[in-house]
Parts: structure tokens; sequence; C-alpha cells
């Protein structure tokens, strides 16, 4: 029907749900994703063949929402495009550029969802590169994809809720868990129990969690500062301290992560305005309560826009889906809208909540020393990055990754750029918003050169 | 409360033009303002391949060209730092005997300078060059050309200038500029800044015109955007930086393994900002690999462009301006400003003191372009 042509990167809970709406309305979009099989991060399949799991031990609590989402991409799978193995690696002139077994091709869309889903924030730490040290994520990917283990005894360290659904995954399935240790203080959980309840399920997701990972034994430790990860060929402990007491876990792979940054690359090259946003201490791509973003027919929608977990992420991408038909104007049901708006409108608070259980460890870029790698891929320091801001230099992160390469390598500032702002920032005394943001380039991931074709002038 | 900045000469622009003449000014002991809108050397001096060759350029720029290249040779004394500086040489490759025979042509011609150039083929070629195997018919080496990190050469002209003294403003918007009564340059950024200045050197790259214009000066001048790529780090297979007769595709590889290349063109955001075309990454990709087979199994980690001023003969303008005393030009580089930058600096700063360089600069000014002849996009 009509000319749309409605595309959504990423099929995950939100990319889904986004789906299944426009399907309901007639349209027929592309749903492009860089997995083999959909589901998202959160609720990932394992590969086809072999893998016999069942979804209870896969996604634990989880798994009837894993399975209602992965239903609805099942029930809806005839009618729309699904490129699965395919990277969106540019946007540019209302067209996506998509790389699936190893060839380019150009996608222009009418309608554009980003549902491009989050991975973990890294703060470096001594030891952090050495084999054996994963993030949460990554170990969650193992666990549920490969179906592996990062390690035999595995210490979890950072915070957030992943920190605690990972430890507890791992148990489940059989891995001894070294311990979990939280750098967010326990009282901070406490005080943030209200925003909680405002959303029980969760707030009972999170202390089943943990009192189940305590029923098994597994120490629980608050207000953790890692110290280092200790080993010759891999890791072999993890030196820790808190209240100022230093002690040694030992453990042959760690999982860390401080809750999650988005996953905006996209966004910027399709030219949406940015705004930093204290609570993710990140820049975002503005949207609004329907994810809108500042581009007409470009919406963004689940944790791509900001981090607020996989029911929200189906919320807004069905949100984000209702928007497209309104914008289109293609009719849509208002009791939905309105039933969405007022879930969503408790997403926000929800957020707040979250952010206060599992607030940023303010004291990592003051305490990390000089020469913790921070940018692995060009092998940048904490003091190189601290050096060009202290000389005046680099007031700004971009001029920082000019100066240092920092930001420069295979991850384009994906992984260190967190790092790197909080560093700037402290080294200037200044915010995390006050020193810039990286800016996107294509390729947003390493685009293989055998991708290249001659051009058009060349070819006729 | 406005500052106000009394000097003898005020620069508008930071890159690698202005940065060196605030740096020679300096140096010869005059009063100097830098104003740069961005970071110094942000731009395409900051952005561009990092080739650092003389040859290839029109004849009328090898003079200049050459004491640039004593000028990089000077670098850590200079400005601090050899910014990954190398002689590598620079091969430019023939793929056809016309080309080949062009390349000859050229050595011929500009023997009086001191390039050095010397012509390797067939046999020969091979053995020298085993990686470029026989993609190429043969090709000129300049031995002594080679490549440098922009990033960090380009910035450390204008940080060594303020380590002289002169008074380097970033993130510093020219607003208005206009002359007092006396013939003095005025300038002024938003309500706080106002620069007094006997002297005004418009070294502004893609954005001179908006100087220019301010003083009824019509600039023949159009915005393009190299395009380029980088593939993350591989096994050295490349010393020289390499380019092609005829144009198209050209690379290097810097001592981390990462082959750094370009052709083709990017697009313009606005006036301010461009970006990698996606056809022009992936042709890039194409006929890098095609001439670089040590690069087809890599992945390309990141492109990228920037924003540089051309005119029409591809030739900058460098001196004097035709309407207003004591207002000097230098833009215009189309796309080969980055070896000669420092030259014209230093060029730029003997104007200044002397009335005249003493490397020549006629075929640069800009009244060889008649306004009439100028039509502005």
């Amino acid at each position: 029907m009509s000319g749309l042509r409605p595309v959504i990167v990423g099929a995950g809970p939100a990319g889904i749900r986004a789906a299944e709406r426009l399907v309901a309305a007639g349209l027929r979009p592309t749903v492009v994703d860089e997995a083999a099989r959909w589901g998202g991060q959160i609720y990932r399949q394992p590969p086809d063949g072999g893998f016999t799991r069942p979804k209870s031990a896969l996604y634990g609590f989880e798994a009837g929402k894993a399975d209602a989402v992965h239903q609805a991409m099942a029930a809806i799978r005839d009618r729309v495009d699904y490129k699965p193995r395919t990277l969106a690696w540019n946007c540019e002139d209302r067209a996506l550029d998509l790389l699936g077994d190893g060839v380019s091709e150009t996608l222009p869309f009418s309608h554009l969802i980003l549902a491009t889903g989050a991975t973990d924030r890294v703060l470096p730490f001594p030891g952090w590169t050495l084999p054996g040290v994963f993030t949460l994520g990554g170990s969650q990917v193992a666990l549920k994809f490969q179906g592996c283990a990062v390690g035999r005894r595995v210490a979890f360290l950072g915070t957030g809720p992943l920190l605690y659904l990972v430890a507890y995954q791992y148990l489940k399935a059989g891995v001894a868990v070294a311990g979990v240790f939280d750098t967010a203080p326990f009282d901070g959980q406490l005080r943030a129990a209200p925003g909680m309840l405002r959303d029980p399920a969760t707030l009972a997701k999170g202390l089943l969690f943990v009192g189940w990972l305590r029923a098994h034994g597994v120490p629980i430790h608050n207000n953790v500062r890692p110290l280092r990860a200790e080993g010759t060929e891999r890791v072999e402990a993890l030196v820790w301290s808190r209240n100022g007491r230093e002690e040694r876990t030992v453990c042959d792979a760690v999982a860390f992560g401080l809750n999650l940054r988005s996953e905006t690359q996209l966004a910027d090259l399709a030219g949406c305005r940015f705004r930093f946003n204290e609570m993710d201490r990140a820049w975002l791509p503005e949207r609004d309560a329907a994810g809108r973003s500042s581009v007409p027919g470009v919406y963004i929608a689940g944790d791509g826009g900001g981090i607020a977990g996989a029911d929200a992420a189906e919320l807004g991408g069905e949100r984000a889906a209702l928007a497209l038909l309104e914008d289109a104007g293609l009719p849509v049901e208002a009791d939905r809208v309105a039933v969405l708006d007022r879930r969503l409108a408790r997403v926000a608070a929800f957020r707040r909540a979250l952010s206060a259980a599992f607030p940023f460890p303010e004291d990592w870029a003051s305490s990390i020393a000089d020469d913790t790698m921070v940018c692995r891929c060009e092998g940048v320091s904490a003091g190189t990055l601290r050096a060009v801001a202290t000389s005046g230099q680099a007031r700004e992160i971009n001029r920082a990754k000019a100066l240092t390469r920092a930001g420069m390598g295979r991850c384009q500032g994906r992984m260190c750029g967190a790092a790197t702002t909080e560093l700037l920032a402290r080294a200037l005394n200044a915010g995390p918003g006050d020193v810039g943001r990286l800016r996107a380039q294509p390729p947003i991931k390493p685009l293989p050169v055998a991708a290249g074709r001659p051009s058009d002038e060349a070819a006729s | 409360m406005r500052e106000i900045l009394d000097c003898d000469v005020a620069i508008v622009g930071g890159g690698i033009v202005g940065g060196s003449a605030a740096l020679f000014l300096r140096r010869m002991g005059l009063s100097v303002t830098l104003l740069e809108r961005d970071w110094c050397g942000a731009k395409a001096s900051g952005v561009n391949f990092g080739g650092v060759r003389r040859q290839g350029r029109p004849l009328e720029q090898l003079p200049l060209s050459q004491r640039a290249h004593a000028i990089w040779g000077r670098l850590p004394e200079l400005i601090g730092t050899d910014a990954e500086y190398i002689r590598s040489g620079h091969l430019k490759l023939a793929r056809s005997a016309p080309d080949l025979q062009a390349l000859i042509d050229y050595r011929e011609r500009s023997a009086g300078f001191g390039l050095d150039l010397e012509i390797v083929e067939g046999e020969a070629f091979r053995r020298r060059f085993p990686a470029l195997g026989d993609r190429a018919l043969g090709g000129s080496l300049c031995p002594e050309d080679g490549h440098a990190n922009p990033r960090l050469v380009s910035p450390a002209f204008a940080r060594a200038a303020a380590a002289l003294g002169a008074v380097v403003r970033e993130q510093t918007p020219v607003d208005r500029v206009e002359r007092d009564d006396a013939g003095r340059f005025v300038l002024l950024s938003g309500e706080g800044l106002e620069v007094r200045a006997t002297h005004l050197l418009n070294t502004a790259g893609a954005w001179s015109r908006r100087v220019a214009d301010a003083f009824g000066e019509p600039v023949p001048l159009v915005s393009l955007h190299p395009n380029m790529a980088v593939t993350e780090p591989l096994p050295r297979f490349l010393d020289v930086n390499i380019g092609v007769e005829g144009g198209g595709v050209y690379g290097r590889q810097v001592p981390r393994g990462n082959m750094v290349v370009g052709g083709g063109r990017g697009f313009a955001l606005d006036p301010d900002r461009a970006r990698p075309q996606r056809d022009a990454m992936l042709s890039l990709m194409h006929d890098a690999a095609e001439l670089f087979p040590q690069i087809r199994h890599a992945h390309v980690i990141r492109c990228w462009t920037g924003v540089e001023g051309y005119t029409p003969d591809r030739n900058p303008v460098i001196g004097p301006s035709r309407t207003t005393p004591n207002l000097f030009h230098a833009f215009g580089f189309s796309g080969a400003g980055f070896q000669i930058g420092p030259a014209v600096g230093e060029a730029l700063a003997e104007l200044i003191r002397d009335g005249r360089s003493s490397a020549p600069l006629d075929a640069f000014r800009i009244d060889r372009f008649p306004p009439t002849t100028i039509t502005t996009p």
C-alpha cells in the first residue's frame, strides 16, 4: 500500500514491536538487523541448529517476555522484508547503506525507525585489557548465543541491572560466580526503591536476582572500587577495595560494565539534533515523547535514545510506529496511543530511579592511574588524555581525538568514548556535557574493503 | 566590557598557513593576533591526506615548495614536534605509456628545482617496489618527499607562535572587519573582542571569501571535499607515499600499519561541514584494493573529508589585495596546501616586513582573475 518505504534498524524489542504495529496498519517495513536471528541483545536467540536450551534456561524470569517478542516477529515474518546479518553502516540523503553477505546496497527510506539499542559503558581499570576480562554484555552474548561461559569462575563487576541479571544467568547455567562487585552504594538502591515501585515487576525481579544469588552463596559487595585485574596469561584475580580496605578475589574471568550507553551513530548520520542527557551522561538524539527525532520521518525507539530497558523499548517501538503512521496521515487507534503514552510517562520516573539506584562512580575519572589504557585500539592511556587537556591543547573531545588518536581506531569511540569524555571533563574541571561529543563518521563499524565497487561512471 | 588588542598584524584563520605566518612574524619581532573560528589546524590543514609532496606541483609553485621542504626538515626546532613526518619518498605511478611519458616530461621540466626525480620502470621498478607488482609500468620517485600527520603538524604551528608571544584566540569567529579612518584594520568578534592591526592576513582557507568580501574583493573560490579512508593496521608493505599520474587514488601506510587512501569527493552538509559520500567511499575502496591488493581483506575503520578552497586554475592566491592596502591573502590551495603552507606563512611574513618576498609570488597574484570573470556560487 501507498508509496511508503519504512525501514527499521534493529530487531530487538523496540524494532519488533515497531514492525508489528506497521504491519498491522498494512505497511511492509524492512527490518535490518546485525544479528543472525531476531530478539536483540536482551532476547538474543541461540544460533539455528544444535542449540536446544529452552527459553527458561536462556532468559530466566524473562522467558515469557522473550518468547512473546520472538513470537511477535515470527507472526509477521512474511509481511516484512527481514534482513538479518546486515549492518547499516551509513545514512545519507534519506537512504541507508547496508552490508550483508559482504555486499553493500543502498536502501532508500520514506521513514526510518532507529531501534539500535545499546552496548556496555566501559570505564577502564588497571588490567582490564587482560584476556579473561569481558564486558557484561559480551559475557551474556557468549552464554546466550555461543552457549559457553567466559570463565569457570567469574567475577561480576560494575553497576546496573545487567550486573545482577548476567550473574544470575551464569549461576543458573552452572558457572561458579566468584562474587558480584557493585560500585553503587547499597543505600542508593534503597533510596531508589520508591521510584522502582512505579514498576513493581522490575523491582521484584531485581530483588529476586539478588535474593537468588545470595541464597546460592554468591557474595554481593556494594560500594566497591576495582583496583586491578591480576594475572599473567589471563585473569587470575580481581583486586578491589571497599571503604579503603583492599581485598583479592580469585577468578579466571571478570565480566564488567557500568550500565549501558546508547548506540547513536546512525541518528547522528541521519542529521538528528543531539542534546546532552545528564542522567545517561551522554549525548542523545532529541526525541519527543512518541520518539520523533528532530528530522522529519526519523524516529528513535528503545535504548538507542536513552537507557530505559527492554520493557520500555517494547513500548517505545510501538509508539514510534504509531507516530510514523500519524505523520503519514494513516489512521491510528487513539486509545492505544493514550495507553502507550501513559506507560511511557512512567518510564521516565523509572529511568530516574534506575539512575539513582546504580549511580555513576563520579570518582572514577580522578582515581584512574595515568598508565591505564583507555583507548585500546590506538593504545592511548589516561595520562596522555589528561596531558592534552591540562596543557590547554584540547578542551573538547574531537580535538583530543585528533591530538592523541583516542577514539580513532576500530571502535571509533564506541567503547572508549564515555571514558574519554569523563577523563577530559575531570581534567578540565568541567562536566561531561561540556567537552563536546565525538562526531559519527561512516562507516559506523568497520567495513570490509572488499565491499567496494567501481564507480558508476567507470561502469557505464 | 570589550577587550581591545592592538597589534602589527591580525591573522584570520589558524590553519597551517596562518599558524606558520604567525610563527615567522613573531620570529621577526612583529606583534601578532591570530583569530581562529574553530580550533587551530582543525579544518583542511588538519584533516588532509598528509602527503608532504613537491613532485607533481606546477613549476611556478616549486620555489615556494622547495623553501617549504627546508622548513619541514626543521620541524622539531620550529614547532617542537616531528609530527610523524617521514621523508619516505613520493612515488608517482604510471599505469600507461603516455602516463610514463608525462612523468618523464615533468622530470625534465622541473630539472632545475632540485627535486632529484628518478624514473624507475620495467624490471627495475618491480624489483625495487615489489609491493606494487605489475600494477604500474613504472613511476617517478621524489626521494625526499614524504608524509606526516596533519592533525599534529598544523595545530603545532599556531602553538609555537603562541609560545613566542603571538596572541592566539580559538573559537573566535570574526564577525566584522573594516578599516578605520587611519587605514588600520578593526576586527570584531562578538561584543567582547576588538582587534586593531596595521596589517591583515586573510588565511581563512575555504572561508577566505568572507574576509575578502568585506573589502569588495571578488574571490574565485569554491569548496571541494577530498574523500579519504583508513584501514585497520596491517603488516608493513609500503614505505613510499603513492600517487598516480592522472589522478585517481593515492595512498600511504603509516608506521602503525594503517593504510590511508584517498580519492573522489565527499559532499557538503553546509558551508562549514562535509561528509564522505557513499559512492565515493565504495569506489575508493575498490580502486585502492586494485592498486594495493594487500588491503583487500582488511577493513576500513573510518572515512572522512574536509572543506578545501579551490581556484579555477588550481593555483593559490598569495599576495596583496588589489582593493585594500596592507591586506594580504593566502588561500585557494586547491587541495595541495599542506606541504607548501609553512613557506607561504614565511613569505607572508616577509611581505609584511619587507614589502616583498624572497620567493617569486607573481603567479599567485589575485589580479590574474579579472573581477568580471569571477562568478560567485
